[in-house]
């Protein structure tokens, strides 16, 4: 007898107990969108965190670790632990190779969000995801002193629009008692969702850092007039850190060893990927004992399977030994109860597959439209196929435990049939 | 039709556990080739034990039983699995078919299971074909019945579609333990005449296991179990 009419008659059982079957179905075909889900969302998740820069060569702030740098320069976490002098990035940025630098200066705030002293190449040279550019949903870039451009975050979460203006606060925390409040600063751009820090940064020109720190760094700001502002000369004495770009990536290991031996003044300089690979060694934990909790939630879903065909053994020894009288071996019984097994887990798992992606398609532009979160492939790919294989063939082997019990009761019934 | 008897056993001792009770002591019983023969046993006399010996589905403790001339007894499980499938037919008591498939479904069953009795379906023009025909000898119009499920058939319905299922594919033997038991006279009566006809006509032999002693008559021969039968058992 070949293999095939025993799948069929598979196939007819289960149809014929349709009820507890379709329950048992749809729990593996929840467990296993839960499981695709969480894939997806890990994944994305740690796109968007490898995606955050791209197409700088180095990363030059002081001496502390290359992790903490990347943490208070480009996630805006934590703070410097100290600044560099506007001579020493001078000096670099004149360096043979360079063909780019942006000056970053941090340290104030705006509700929460990190306001970034920089300048207009800010937007010219970061990258993200590749080479993707920074762009404008609306507005421009900076212009005049007391201009500011914000991250789409900060606009969506504050409700804010172009032209209104808004306050720097001294300091970092969201609640603030040194407000820079003479020197309001009016929106003049809004960028569009990135999925990175650049969402929420507040974006001003170093001048006007210099210019609201100018009585003192703990003040209401300047009370001098625009004109006598403009007229002074408001370019920093330092600044917090500052991006390279260099005319081949090639020079970016010698230009690194030059920086971090700089005589002048304590400096590092870090290669964005490899400290962002160290970085998510330590935040992929996280992301691993979701998968783990995912992983047993399907497991789960596969211990239903099995009970539910373990509790229609008993009523089902009559068509057990209507099979065995017909010529079926022993093993074809097994074979009966493993590939039903198999066949529920299967469906199971097309359906939770068909459910993710349903909902992926879906989902899937509105996250990249707020949060800027790329989930990949919105179709199956050959992981998810791999994944159905898996499921099917571990919910077949969980299904020799019904087989041996009913092989069993097959050769302890013999020709009597039970009811 | 070989010459061989359908049944020949030998000196047959059975018991379930290996130094548990003998239930079943048989020194000789023979049913020829085409033979219809009766075999009166109460419930607990050792029929079903008897019947799942000849059907090779336990192997006796002791002795020899050959069925069709192969040494049933003698042969591995697979062996024993595969001569039933090919050349027995085998009829319940009741509810003997498989719940999820419609009739003309399990009428065919054996075909599927067996390749030789699938050959031997191609004279009458395939199985489906054979199955046809043999539903409408045993007074089941195909057109009506072929699809449906065994849940919308009568018991004595029911039975026909074993027994045709049982003749498909020309096997030398049918086994049939208490077949009519569940059916009013007529019903009963009628069924039995179809399956000795169509027994007849396919040239199997029939071993017939009833606690009716009525129906003895119709057959070639009828025997007692509990006169066979040396071993003691209660019911």
């Amino acid at each position: 007898m070949n293999r095939f009419p025993i799948l069929s008659l598979a196939w007819r059982s289960i149809a014929n107990r349709r009820g507890t079957a379709l329950l048992t179905i749809l729990t593996v075909a929840i467990a296993m969108t839960l499981f695709l889900g969480v894939e997806k969302v890990r994944h994305g998740a740690r796109a968007s965190f490898e995606n955050t820069i791209s197409g700088t060569d180095l990363i030059v702030g002081a001496r502390s670790s290359p992790v903490n740098l990347l943490l208070y320069a480009i996630f805006h976490i934590g703070d410097a632990t100290n600044n560099i002098t506007w001579e020493t990035y001078q000096q670099v940025a004149g360096a043979p190779g360079v063909a780019w630098t942006v000056p970053i200066s941090l340290g104030d705030s705006h509700a929460g969000f990190r306001v970034v002293g920089t300048d207009n190449r800010y937007f010219e040279h970061y990258r993200y995801a590749g080479r993707r550019q920074l762009e404008f949903a609306a507005g421009r870039p900076l212009d005049d002193l007391f201009d500011t451009v914000i991250g789409a975050s900060v606009a969506r979460e504050l409700g804010y629009l172009l032209d209104q203006e808004i306050v720097v606060a001294h300091g970092t925390g969201r609640v603030s008692f040194v407000e820079h409040d003479n020197n309001p600063f009016r929106i003049v751009g809004i960028l569009q969702p990135t999925g990175t820090p650049v969402d929420r940064s507040v974006f001003v020109s170093l001048e006007a850092i210099e210019a609201i720190h100018m009585e003192g760094p703990t003040g209401a700001g300047t009370s001098l007039s625009m004109d006598e502002l403009r007229a002074m000369d408001l370019s920093p004495d330092q600044i917090t850190a500052f991006l390279v770009g260099l005319e081949t990536p090639v020079a970016a290991l010698r230009l690194q060893r030059q920086i971090n031996t700089y005589r002048v003044e304590p400096l590092q300089a870090i290669i964005p990927g490899v400290a962002l690979s160290q970085l998510w060694g330590v935040v992929g934990v996280a992301e691993r004992t979701l998968a783990a909790v995912a992983a047993f939630v399907v497991l789960m879903g596969l211990i239903c399977i099995l009970t539910a065909i373990l509790t229609s053994l008993n009523e089902r020894r009559r068509e057990m030994a209507i099979l065995r009288a017909l010529g079926a071996r022993p093993r074809h019984i097994f074979v009966l109860l493993v590939s039903e097994s198999a066949l529920l887990a299967l469906a199971g798992a097309i359906i939770g597959t068909g459910l993710t992606y349903a909902a992926l398609t879906l989902g899937a532009p509105v996250l990249e439209q707020r949060y800027g979160v790329h989930l990949g492939d919105t179709l199956p790919g050959l992981y998810d196929l791999a994944l159905i294989g898996v499921v099917t063939g571990a919910s077949a082997v969980l299904g020799f435990i019904p087989a041996w019990a009913a092989f069993r009761n097959s050769l302890a019934d013999g020709m009597t049939i039970r009811t | 039709m070989s010459a061989e008897p359908a049944i020949y056993l030998d000196g047959v001792r059975f018991s379930y556990a290996r130094k548990g009770p003998v239930v079943l002591d048989m020194d000789r019983f023979e049913v020829a080739a085409g033979e219809k023969v009766f075999l009166k046993g109460a419930s607990g006399s050792g029929k079903s034990t008897l019947l799942g010996l000849i059907a090779g589905i336990m192997a006796p403790t002791a002795g020899r039983i050959d069925v069709l001339g192969r040494p049933m007894s003698k042969l591995s499980g697979g062996r024993r699995d595969s001569l039933r499938a090919e050349r027995l037919g085998v009829i319940f008591q009741m509810f003997n078919l498989l719940p999820y498939l419609p009739a003309g479904a399990n009428v065919m069953l054996p075909a599927r299971f067996s390749p030789r009795r699938n050959e031997a379906c191609k004279v009458a023009g395939g199985a489906e074909a054979e199955a046809r025909r043999l539903m409408s000898r045993l007074q089941l119009d195909p057109k009506q019945y072929w699809s449906s499920p065994p849940t919308e058939l009568s018991v004595g319905q029911q039975q026909r579609v074993a027994a045709a299922r049982a003749l498909i594919g020309r096997p030398g033997l049918v086994l049939a333990d208490e077949p009519t038991s569940a059916l009013d006279a007529d019903a009963r009566d009628a069924f039995l005449s179809l399956l000795i006809e169509e027994c007849a006509a396919s040239g199997a032999a029939l071993l017939f296991v009833s606690h009716d002693g009525s129906l003895a008559s119709k057959f070639d021969r009828a025997v007692d179990l509990s006169e066979l039968n040396a071993a003691r058992v209660g019911t």
